[in-house]
């Protein structure tokens, strides 16, 4: 697995927030992949970045591919999610006013990675942070 | 019906893609909230309503594969935006009717809602 | 027109604040934005929202909204369902979109007057 792309995630730059996830399209359009193979990736990277940008600290994204498929990790220093199930669930947030203002926090980030990527693993821990990777396979 | 069809129903303004306005437009969406767009895949020719006139409405709408966005109750885009909606080749109009008004006349001349693919 | 002419015409299931179906409707709004909808909804609007926390409430009683129609299947929380039992504000159910419903809403009348 080689690391093509790699960004840097600001807490709360709403303004920013997308950037590193419309590379990723950009750069996965560049390979000439299936275009719903790049839309499900898409998705779950401009999630995974949202995410970041509401709840979290600041954090990384990457994407790194080889012949047979894409991985995309994204970690944080946030202040970690609480009870990992329930925020897994659609419709649960724990996103303010601000979020919601923004057109986000109605609590389908996280469903959505998972219902588009073939792999999603996601750890956290309060205080520290959380870290979560999502596989896509070519060729399902 | 073709955008310029949207164009003339909502009285817009056309913010950019002026060369776009021949594209077919199949169905209409109307959501202020950005991820349940990302839930489910809009067939082709997808019309996005919105009031949220913000970076991520361009992002949101160019990842889940709309056709064009429309800003409702007057809202107009910054620079920056625009210039992303430029970027990524989606073209933005924007109305100075409300969401439900501009929902309505769409629907009163034969624009259905959006149909999504599971 | 009255909330419960809505409620029948369209068959929506009544999930809380059944005490305020004879509530007038002059107008609809749709919005999630609840700044947006503080702003901007008119008085004796049917609003139509994917927002199914109590702050709708809130937002519905201070703007004398006539009802609140939750779209895309979305229910409600039982603390919403009881704020609008005690608020006697109507909130109905649909499965179909925001788009969809204010289409057929328009369609069947309920519009502002032209001033």
């Amino acid at each position: 697995m080689r690391v093509i792309r790699e960004f840097k995630i600001k807490a709360k730059d709403f303004i920013h927030a997308g950037e590193g996830s419309m590379e990723i399209r950009k750069a996965l359009k560049s390979l000439n992949l299936n275009a719903e193979l790049v839309r499900r990736i898409s998705i779950c990277a401009y999630e995974a970045e949202m995410n970041v940008v509401i709840h979290g600290g600041d954090g990384t994204m990457s994407m790194a591919l080889d012949d047979t498929g894409v991985v995309i990790e994204v970690t944080d220093n946030g202040s970690g999610i609480d009870d990992i199930d329930l925020a897994l669930k659609e419709g649960y947030t724990t996103a303010g006013v601000e979020a919601q203002q923004m057109g986000f926090g109605a609590g389908m980030g996280l469903p959505n990675m998972v219902r588009n990527s073939d792999f999603f693993k996601i750890e956290s821990e309060k205080d520290y942070g959380t870290y979560l990777i999502m596989c896509f396979k070519f060729n399902k | 019906m073709k955008l310029s069809e949207v164009r003339e129903i909502l009285n817009a303004e056309v913010i950019s893609g002026d060369d776009c306005l021949d594209i077919e437009i199949t169905g209409g969406a109307a959501s202020d909230l950005m991820s349940v767009l990302l839930g489910k895949k809009p067939t082709e020719g997808a019309l996005l309503l919105t009031g949220l006139t913000s970076i991520q409405a361009i992002n949101t709408s160019v990842i889940a594969g709309m056709a064009a966005v429309v800003f409702v109750r007057g809202k107009k885009p910054d620079n920056a935006i625009v210039s992303h909606a430029k970027t990524h080749k989606i073209p933005i109009l924007s109305t100075s009717y409300n969401m439900f008004l501009s929902c309505g006349k769409l629907y009163s001349n034969g624009l259905k809602s959006i149909t999504w693919l599971p | 027109m009255k909330v419960r002419d809505i409620q029948s015409a369209f068959n929506l299931e009544v999930a809380a604040g059944g005490g305020g179906l004879d509530r007038e409707v002059v107008d609809g709004y749709c919005g999630d934005l609840l700044s947006d909808v503080m702003a901007n909804a008119g008085r004796g609007s049917v609003w139509l929202t994917m927002q199914s926390h109590q702050n709708i409430l809130a937002v519905a009683a201070l703007k004398e909204l006539a009802a609140i129609v939750l779209v895309n299947g979305n229910r409600p929380a039982d603390d919403t369902r009881a704020r609008a039992d005690q608020e006697g504000i109507p909130i109905l159910l649909s499965q179909g979109s925001s788009y969809q419903l204010a289409g057929m809403f328009f369609n069947a009348g309920i519009k502002k007057k032209e001033g």
